[in-house]
Protein backbone atom coordinates (compact mmCIF):
# COMPACT_ATOMS: atom_id res chain seq x y z
CA UNK A 1 0.00 0.00 0.00
CA UNK A 2 1.51 3.29 -0.89
CA UNK A 3 -0.30 6.33 0.29
CA UNK A 4 0.44 9.81 1.37
CA UNK A 5 -1.76 9.33 4.42
CA UNK A 6 0.39 6.48 5.66
CA UNK A 7 3.56 8.36 4.98
CA UNK A 8 2.72 11.50 6.86
CA UNK A 9 3.77 10.15 10.26
CA UNK A 10 7.20 9.21 8.98
CA UNK A 11 8.92 12.53 8.57
CA UNK A 12 11.76 11.97 10.97
CA UNK A 13 14.32 10.70 8.48
CA UNK A 14 14.49 13.90 6.46
CA UNK A 15 17.69 15.76 6.91
CA UNK A 16 18.93 13.28 9.48
CA UNK A 17 21.70 11.05 8.24
CA UNK A 18 22.14 7.99 10.31
CA UNK A 19 25.31 6.14 9.36
CA UNK A 20 24.19 2.73 10.57
CA UNK A 21 20.81 2.97 8.90
CA UNK A 22 22.39 4.26 5.71
CA UNK A 23 24.69 1.25 5.50
CA UNK A 24 21.78 -1.12 6.21
CA UNK A 25 19.87 0.65 3.46
CA UNK A 26 22.74 0.24 1.00
CA UNK A 27 22.98 -3.45 1.94
CA UNK A 28 19.31 -3.90 1.05
CA UNK A 29 19.88 -2.19 -2.30
CA UNK A 30 22.94 -4.34 -2.99
CA UNK A 31 20.84 -7.43 -2.24
CA UNK A 32 18.36 -6.25 -4.91
CA UNK A 33 15.60 -5.72 -2.37
CA UNK A 34 12.86 -3.23 -3.26
CA UNK A 35 12.54 -0.14 -1.09
CA UNK A 36 8.92 0.59 -0.14
CA UNK A 37 7.37 3.94 0.89
CA UNK A 38 7.30 3.38 4.64
CA UNK A 39 10.83 1.97 4.80
CA UNK A 40 13.65 4.12 6.11
CA UNK A 41 15.60 5.79 3.31
CA UNK A 42 18.33 8.46 3.21
CA UNK A 43 16.97 11.97 2.72
CA UNK A 44 18.98 12.31 -0.49
CA UNK A 45 17.44 9.12 -1.94
CA UNK A 46 13.98 10.51 -1.22
CA UNK A 47 14.89 13.85 -2.75
CA UNK A 48 16.50 12.38 -5.88
CA UNK A 49 13.53 10.10 -6.54
CA UNK A 50 10.96 12.82 -5.87
CA UNK A 51 12.77 14.99 -8.41
CA UNK A 52 13.16 12.25 -11.01
CA UNK A 53 9.66 10.71 -10.75
CA UNK A 54 7.88 14.08 -10.69
CA UNK A 55 9.91 15.33 -13.68
CA UNK A 56 8.96 12.13 -15.44
CA UNK A 57 5.28 12.74 -14.60
CA UNK A 58 5.46 16.35 -15.79
CA UNK A 59 7.01 15.14 -19.06
CA UNK A 60 4.09 12.77 -19.69
CA UNK A 61 1.59 15.57 -19.07
CA UNK A 62 3.39 18.25 -21.10
CA UNK A 63 4.04 15.59 -23.77
CA UNK A 64 0.29 15.52 -24.45
CA UNK A 65 0.50 19.03 -25.91
CA UNK A 66 2.63 18.58 -29.06
CA UNK A 67 0.63 15.50 -30.04
CA UNK A 68 -2.75 16.86 -28.99
CA UNK A 69 -2.00 19.58 -31.55
CA UNK A 70 -2.74 17.06 -34.36
CA UNK A 71 -5.78 15.17 -33.02
CA UNK A 72 -8.27 17.33 -34.89
CA UNK A 73 -6.17 17.26 -38.06
CA UNK A 74 -5.30 13.55 -38.22
CA UNK A 75 -5.57 12.34 -41.83
CA UNK A 76 -8.11 9.56 -41.16
CA UNK A 77 -10.49 8.33 -38.49
CA UNK A 78 -8.17 5.37 -37.79
CA UNK A 79 -5.21 7.69 -37.19
CA UNK A 80 -7.34 10.03 -35.10
CA UNK A 81 -8.64 7.26 -32.84
CA UNK A 82 -5.10 5.92 -32.36
CA UNK A 83 -3.63 9.33 -31.60
CA UNK A 84 -6.41 10.12 -29.15
CA UNK A 85 -5.81 6.80 -27.37
CA UNK A 86 -2.09 7.52 -27.27
CA UNK A 87 -2.55 10.97 -25.75
CA UNK A 88 -4.95 9.47 -23.17
CA UNK A 89 -2.26 6.93 -22.32
CA UNK A 90 0.26 9.73 -21.76
CA UNK A 91 -2.15 11.30 -19.30
CA UNK A 92 -2.55 7.94 -17.55
CA UNK A 93 1.24 7.56 -17.38
CA UNK A 94 1.52 10.99 -15.80
CA UNK A 95 -1.02 9.99 -13.17
CA UNK A 96 0.67 6.65 -12.33
CA UNK A 97 3.91 8.56 -11.92
CA UNK A 98 2.43 11.32 -9.75
CA UNK A 99 0.97 8.57 -7.53
CA UNK A 100 4.41 6.96 -7.26
CA UNK A 101 6.08 10.31 -6.51
CA UNK A 102 3.51 11.11 -3.82
CA UNK A 103 4.46 8.02 -1.84
CA UNK A 104 7.71 9.84 -1.05
CA UNK A 105 5.78 12.42 0.93
CA UNK A 106 5.11 15.34 -1.44
CA UNK A 107 1.49 15.81 -2.52
CA UNK A 108 0.49 15.80 -6.18
CA UNK A 109 -0.81 19.33 -5.82
CA UNK A 110 2.62 20.55 -4.64
CA UNK A 111 4.31 18.69 -7.49
CA UNK A 112 1.94 20.15 -10.08
CA UNK A 113 2.35 23.63 -8.65
CA UNK A 114 6.16 23.27 -8.91
CA UNK A 115 5.78 22.47 -12.62
CA UNK A 116 3.35 25.32 -13.27
CA UNK A 117 5.61 27.82 -11.53
CA UNK A 118 8.50 26.71 -13.72
CA UNK A 119 10.51 25.45 -10.74
CA UNK A 120 10.31 21.78 -11.79
CA UNK A 121 11.62 20.64 -15.16
CA UNK A 122 10.19 18.27 -17.75
CA UNK A 123 11.84 16.54 -20.70
CA UNK A 124 13.44 19.06 -23.07
CA UNK A 125 12.04 17.23 -26.11
CA UNK A 126 8.52 18.58 -25.59
CA UNK A 127 9.70 22.13 -26.16
CA UNK A 128 9.98 21.45 -29.88
CA UNK A 129 7.01 22.12 -32.19
CA UNK A 130 5.01 19.57 -34.21
CA UNK A 131 4.90 21.31 -37.58
CA UNK A 132 3.53 18.55 -39.82
CA UNK A 133 1.71 15.22 -39.57
CA UNK A 134 5.07 13.49 -40.09
CA UNK A 135 6.13 14.89 -36.71
CA UNK A 136 3.47 12.70 -35.09
CA UNK A 137 4.97 9.65 -36.78
CA UNK A 138 8.49 10.70 -35.80
CA UNK A 139 7.52 11.31 -32.18
CA UNK A 140 6.01 7.85 -31.87
CA UNK A 141 8.93 6.20 -33.63
CA UNK A 142 11.84 8.12 -32.06
CA UNK A 143 10.67 9.96 -28.95
CA UNK A 144 8.69 6.99 -27.66
CA UNK A 145 11.46 4.68 -28.86
CA UNK A 146 13.99 6.64 -26.82
CA UNK A 147 11.60 6.72 -23.86
CA UNK A 148 11.28 2.92 -23.98
CA UNK A 149 15.10 2.55 -23.92
CA UNK A 150 15.15 4.72 -20.80
CA UNK A 151 12.14 3.16 -19.14
CA UNK A 152 12.75 -0.58 -19.50
CA UNK A 153 15.69 -0.54 -17.05
CA UNK A 154 13.55 1.56 -14.68
CA UNK A 155 11.17 -1.41 -14.29
CA UNK A 156 13.95 -2.87 -12.09
CA UNK A 157 14.62 0.35 -10.20
CA UNK A 158 15.17 -0.04 -6.44
CA UNK A 159 12.11 1.99 -5.47
CA UNK A 160 9.05 -0.30 -5.56
CA UNK A 161 6.28 2.16 -6.53
CA UNK A 162 8.39 3.65 -9.35
CA UNK A 163 9.33 0.22 -10.71
CA UNK A 164 5.69 -0.91 -10.64
CA UNK A 165 4.51 2.27 -12.39
CA UNK A 166 7.16 1.75 -15.09
CA UNK A 167 6.01 -1.82 -15.73
CA UNK A 168 2.53 -0.53 -16.57
CA UNK A 169 3.96 2.34 -18.64
CA UNK A 170 6.27 0.09 -20.69
CA UNK A 171 3.44 -2.34 -21.51
CA UNK A 172 1.44 0.52 -23.02
CA UNK A 173 4.35 2.36 -24.62
CA UNK A 174 5.02 -0.32 -27.21
CA UNK A 175 1.76 0.55 -29.00
CA UNK A 176 2.92 4.17 -29.18
CA UNK A 177 6.14 3.35 -30.95
CA UNK A 178 4.49 0.96 -33.40
CA UNK A 179 1.75 3.43 -34.33
CA UNK A 180 4.43 6.07 -34.98
CA UNK A 181 6.49 3.76 -37.16
CA UNK A 182 3.37 2.76 -39.11
CA UNK A 183 2.75 6.43 -39.89
CA UNK A 184 6.35 6.73 -41.11
CA UNK A 185 6.07 3.60 -43.28
CA UNK A 186 2.89 4.95 -44.87
CA UNK A 187 4.45 8.36 -45.58
CA UNK A 188 7.66 6.83 -46.95
CA UNK A 189 5.68 4.59 -49.33
CA UNK A 190 3.53 7.56 -50.37
CA UNK A 191 4.10 10.43 -52.76
CA UNK A 192 7.42 12.25 -53.18
CA UNK A 193 6.02 15.11 -51.07
CA UNK A 194 4.97 12.73 -48.29
CA UNK A 195 8.39 11.12 -48.18
CA UNK A 196 10.04 14.55 -48.13
CA UNK A 197 7.81 15.47 -45.21
CA UNK A 198 8.97 12.35 -43.33
CA UNK A 199 12.62 13.18 -44.04
CA UNK A 200 12.10 16.77 -42.91
CA UNK A 201 10.58 15.61 -39.61
CA UNK A 202 13.49 13.22 -39.03
CA UNK A 203 15.95 16.03 -39.76
CA UNK A 204 14.37 18.26 -37.13
CA UNK A 205 13.84 15.61 -34.41
CA UNK A 206 17.01 13.49 -34.65
CA UNK A 207 19.37 15.64 -32.58
CA UNK A 208 16.81 16.67 -29.91
CA UNK A 209 15.96 12.97 -29.50
CA UNK A 210 19.63 12.08 -28.91
CA UNK A 211 19.70 14.82 -26.26
CA UNK A 212 16.79 13.11 -24.42
CA UNK A 213 19.27 10.64 -22.90
CA UNK A 214 20.92 13.49 -21.04
CA UNK A 215 24.45 14.90 -20.90
CA UNK A 216 27.45 12.69 -21.73
CA UNK A 217 28.68 10.46 -18.91
CA UNK A 218 31.72 12.61 -18.08
CA UNK A 219 29.55 15.60 -17.13
CA UNK A 220 26.32 14.05 -15.84
CA UNK A 221 25.71 15.34 -12.29
CA UNK A 222 23.31 12.70 -10.97
CA UNK A 223 24.72 9.47 -12.35
CA UNK A 224 27.05 8.19 -9.62
CA UNK A 225 24.69 8.11 -6.66
CA UNK A 226 21.78 7.04 -8.85
CA UNK A 227 23.81 4.06 -10.02
CA UNK A 228 24.84 3.20 -6.46
CA UNK A 229 21.16 3.28 -5.43
CA UNK A 230 20.10 1.23 -8.48
CA UNK A 231 17.79 3.94 -9.71
CA UNK A 232 19.86 4.06 -12.86
CA UNK A 233 21.16 0.83 -14.35
CA UNK A 234 22.75 2.10 -17.55
CA UNK A 235 24.63 5.33 -18.23
CA UNK A 236 23.30 8.07 -20.53
CA UNK A 237 25.85 7.24 -23.22
CA UNK A 238 25.15 3.51 -23.05
CA UNK A 239 21.43 4.06 -23.54
CA UNK A 240 22.03 6.59 -26.32
CA UNK A 241 24.26 4.08 -28.13
CA UNK A 242 21.67 1.32 -27.78
CA UNK A 243 19.03 3.61 -29.21
CA UNK A 244 21.13 4.68 -32.21
CA UNK A 245 22.11 1.11 -33.02
CA UNK A 246 18.45 0.06 -32.94
CA UNK A 247 17.28 3.04 -35.00
CA UNK A 248 19.77 3.11 -37.89
CA UNK A 249 18.40 -0.08 -39.56
CA UNK A 250 14.83 1.20 -39.10
CA UNK A 251 15.71 4.46 -40.89
CA UNK A 252 17.34 2.39 -43.65
CA UNK A 253 14.16 0.35 -44.00
CA UNK A 254 12.16 3.56 -44.38
CA UNK A 255 14.68 4.84 -46.93
CA UNK A 256 15.34 7.91 -44.79
CA UNK A 257 18.73 9.50 -44.14
CA UNK A 258 19.83 10.21 -40.59
CA UNK A 259 20.97 13.85 -40.59
CA UNK A 260 24.50 13.07 -39.42
CA UNK A 261 26.84 12.73 -42.41
CA UNK A 262 29.77 12.04 -40.05
CA UNK A 263 28.14 9.01 -38.44
CA UNK A 264 30.23 5.85 -38.85
CA UNK A 265 30.04 2.25 -37.80
CA UNK A 266 32.97 1.18 -35.60
CA UNK A 267 34.65 -2.24 -35.49
CA UNK A 268 32.11 -3.47 -32.87
CA UNK A 269 29.24 -2.63 -35.18
CA UNK A 270 28.13 0.40 -33.10
CA UNK A 271 27.15 3.57 -34.92
CA UNK A 272 29.26 6.48 -33.66
CA UNK A 273 27.48 9.82 -33.89
CA UNK A 274 29.06 13.25 -34.47
CA UNK A 275 29.31 15.66 -31.51
CA UNK A 276 25.98 16.78 -30.05
CA UNK A 277 25.29 20.51 -29.68
CA UNK A 278 24.95 20.59 -25.89
CA UNK A 279 24.54 24.37 -25.93
CA UNK A 280 21.18 23.89 -27.60
CA UNK A 281 20.21 21.39 -24.87
CA UNK A 282 21.21 23.85 -22.13
CA UNK A 283 19.29 26.65 -23.81
CA UNK A 284 16.12 24.54 -24.06
CA UNK A 285 16.45 23.43 -20.41
CA UNK A 286 16.96 27.05 -19.38
CA UNK A 287 13.59 27.91 -20.91
CA UNK A 288 14.74 29.22 -24.28
CA UNK A 289 13.56 26.39 -26.55
CA UNK A 290 11.13 27.05 -29.40
CA UNK A 291 7.99 26.22 -27.34
CA UNK A 292 8.89 26.49 -23.61
CA UNK A 293 6.68 29.50 -22.98
CA UNK A 294 3.81 28.15 -25.07
CA UNK A 295 3.85 24.78 -23.23
CA UNK A 296 3.84 26.30 -19.75
CA UNK A 297 1.19 28.81 -20.73
CA UNK A 298 -1.04 26.00 -22.05
CA UNK A 299 -0.61 23.98 -18.82
CA UNK A 300 -1.35 27.03 -16.65
CA UNK A 301 -4.42 27.93 -18.68
CA UNK A 302 -5.81 24.38 -18.42
CA UNK A 303 -5.11 24.31 -14.69
CA UNK A 304 -6.72 27.68 -14.03
CA UNK A 305 -9.73 26.98 -16.20
CA UNK A 306 -10.24 23.68 -14.40
CA UNK A 307 -10.16 25.27 -10.95
CA UNK A 308 -13.93 25.79 -10.76
CA UNK A 309 -14.52 22.12 -11.61
CA UNK A 310 -12.26 20.98 -8.77
CA UNK A 311 -13.92 23.44 -6.39
CA UNK A 312 -17.43 22.40 -7.41
CA UNK A 313 -16.62 18.70 -7.05
CA UNK A 314 -15.20 19.27 -3.56
CA UNK A 315 -18.15 21.48 -2.53
CA UNK A 316 -20.61 18.83 -3.73
CA UNK A 317 -18.73 16.09 -1.84
CA UNK A 318 -18.80 18.21 1.33
CA UNK A 319 -22.51 18.95 0.95
CA UNK A 320 -23.38 15.27 0.54
CA UNK A 321 -21.22 14.33 3.51
CA UNK A 322 -22.87 16.87 5.81
CA UNK A 323 -26.34 15.83 4.61
CA UNK A 324 -25.53 12.21 5.38
CA UNK A 325 -24.29 13.18 8.83
CA UNK A 326 -27.45 15.18 9.49
CA UNK A 327 -29.64 12.25 8.39
CA UNK A 328 -27.68 9.88 10.60
CA UNK A 329 -28.19 12.19 13.58
CA UNK A 330 -32.00 12.27 13.16
CA UNK B 1 -2.07 30.31 -5.34
CA UNK B 2 -1.40 26.79 -4.07
CA UNK B 3 -3.76 24.12 -5.39
CA UNK B 4 -5.94 22.70 -2.57
CA UNK B 5 -5.59 18.98 -1.82
CA UNK B 6 -8.14 16.53 -3.19
CA UNK B 7 -8.67 13.26 -1.21
CA UNK B 8 -6.59 10.20 -2.09
CA UNK B 9 -8.14 6.81 -2.92
CA UNK B 10 -6.65 3.35 -3.31
CA UNK B 11 -7.86 1.37 -6.32
CA UNK B 12 -8.47 -2.40 -6.39
CA UNK B 13 -9.41 -4.26 -9.56
CA UNK B 14 -10.72 -7.77 -10.14
CA UNK B 15 -9.49 -9.02 -13.47
CA UNK B 16 -11.55 -11.23 -15.75
CA UNK B 17 -9.73 -14.40 -14.72
CA UNK B 18 -11.73 -14.70 -11.52
CA UNK B 19 -9.00 -13.80 -9.04
CA UNK B 20 -9.57 -11.53 -6.04
CA UNK B 21 -9.50 -7.72 -6.26
CA UNK B 22 -5.89 -6.59 -6.40
CA UNK B 23 -4.38 -3.24 -5.51
CA UNK B 24 -3.33 -1.41 -8.68
CA UNK B 25 -2.54 2.11 -7.50
CA UNK B 26 -4.06 5.28 -6.19
CA UNK B 27 -5.73 8.45 -7.46
CA UNK B 28 -7.24 11.71 -6.31
CA UNK B 29 -10.96 12.42 -6.45
CA UNK B 30 -13.47 14.58 -4.59
CA UNK B 31 -15.87 11.71 -3.82
CA UNK B 32 -16.43 7.99 -4.39
CA UNK B 33 -18.42 8.43 -7.62
CA UNK B 34 -15.67 10.48 -9.24
CA UNK B 35 -13.06 8.10 -7.83
CA UNK B 36 -14.75 5.14 -9.55
CA UNK B 37 -14.94 6.97 -12.87
CA UNK B 38 -11.34 8.11 -12.65
CA UNK B 39 -10.25 4.56 -11.71
CA UNK B 40 -11.97 3.23 -14.82
CA UNK B 41 -10.20 5.79 -17.00
CA UNK B 42 -6.77 5.45 -15.42
CA UNK B 43 -6.51 1.75 -14.62
CA UNK B 44 -8.80 -0.11 -17.07
CA UNK B 45 -8.17 1.41 -20.51
CA UNK B 46 -7.45 -2.04 -21.97
CA UNK B 47 -10.12 -4.18 -20.35
CA UNK B 48 -8.01 -4.96 -17.29
CA UNK B 49 -10.97 -5.48 -15.00
CA UNK B 50 -14.59 -6.42 -14.42
CA UNK B 51 -14.97 -4.84 -10.99
CA UNK B 52 -13.40 -1.88 -9.22
CA UNK B 53 -13.20 -1.01 -5.53
CA UNK B 54 -12.08 2.42 -4.39
CA UNK B 55 -11.17 2.94 -0.73
CA UNK B 56 -10.23 6.21 0.96
CA UNK B 57 -6.49 5.88 1.63
CA UNK B 58 -6.83 7.14 5.16
CA UNK B 59 -9.32 4.33 5.94
CA UNK B 60 -6.58 1.74 5.57
CA UNK B 61 -4.68 0.52 8.60
CA UNK B 62 -1.33 -0.98 7.66
CA UNK B 63 1.20 -3.01 9.59
CA UNK B 64 4.40 -1.20 10.45
CA UNK B 65 7.25 -2.36 8.19
CA UNK B 66 9.84 -1.63 10.87
CA UNK B 67 8.09 -4.17 13.13
CA UNK B 68 7.74 -6.86 10.51
CA UNK B 69 10.19 -9.12 12.33
CA UNK B 70 8.04 -9.28 15.46
CA UNK B 71 4.77 -9.18 13.55
CA UNK B 72 5.47 -12.27 11.47
CA UNK B 73 7.69 -14.16 13.92
CA UNK B 74 4.91 -16.54 15.05
CA UNK B 75 4.78 -18.06 11.55
CA UNK B 76 8.56 -18.35 11.17
CA UNK B 77 9.10 -21.23 13.60
CA UNK B 78 6.10 -23.39 12.68
CA UNK B 79 7.46 -25.56 9.91
CA UNK B 80 4.93 -28.24 10.90
CA UNK B 81 2.28 -26.09 9.21
CA UNK B 82 3.75 -27.03 5.82
CA UNK B 83 2.96 -30.34 4.07
CA UNK B 84 6.64 -31.05 3.44
CA UNK B 85 7.20 -31.41 7.21
CA UNK B 86 5.53 -34.82 7.13
CA UNK B 87 7.13 -38.00 5.81
CA UNK B 88 5.04 -40.21 3.59
CA UNK B 89 6.64 -43.47 2.39
CA UNK B 90 7.60 -43.41 -1.31
CA UNK B 91 5.47 -46.49 -2.01
CA UNK B 92 2.34 -44.49 -1.22
CA UNK B 93 3.00 -42.21 -4.20
CA UNK B 94 1.67 -38.71 -4.56
CA UNK B 95 -0.45 -37.41 -1.70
Amino acid sequence: MYTQALNSSDGDDRGVEDVARASQFQARIDADERIEPNDWMPAAYRKTLTRQISQHAHSEIVGMLPEGNWITRAPSLRRKAALLAKVQDECGHGLYLYAAAETLGTSREELVDAMLSGKAKYSSIFNYPTLTWADIGTIGWLVDGAAIMNQIPLCRCSYGPYARAMIRVCKEESFHQRQGFEIMVTLCRGTVEQKAMAQNALDRWWWPVLMMFGPPDQVSQHSDTSTKWKIKRFSNDELRQKFIDATVPQAEFLGLTIPDPGMKQNENGNWVHSPIDWDEFKQVLAGNGPCNRERLAARRKAHEEGAWVREAAMAYAEKRKSRQLAQAAE
Amino acid sequence: MATPNVPLWEVFIRSRNGLAHKHVGSLHAADSTLALQAARDIYTRRGEGLSIWVVPSNAITASDPSEKGMMFEPAESKIYRHPTFYDVPDEVGHM
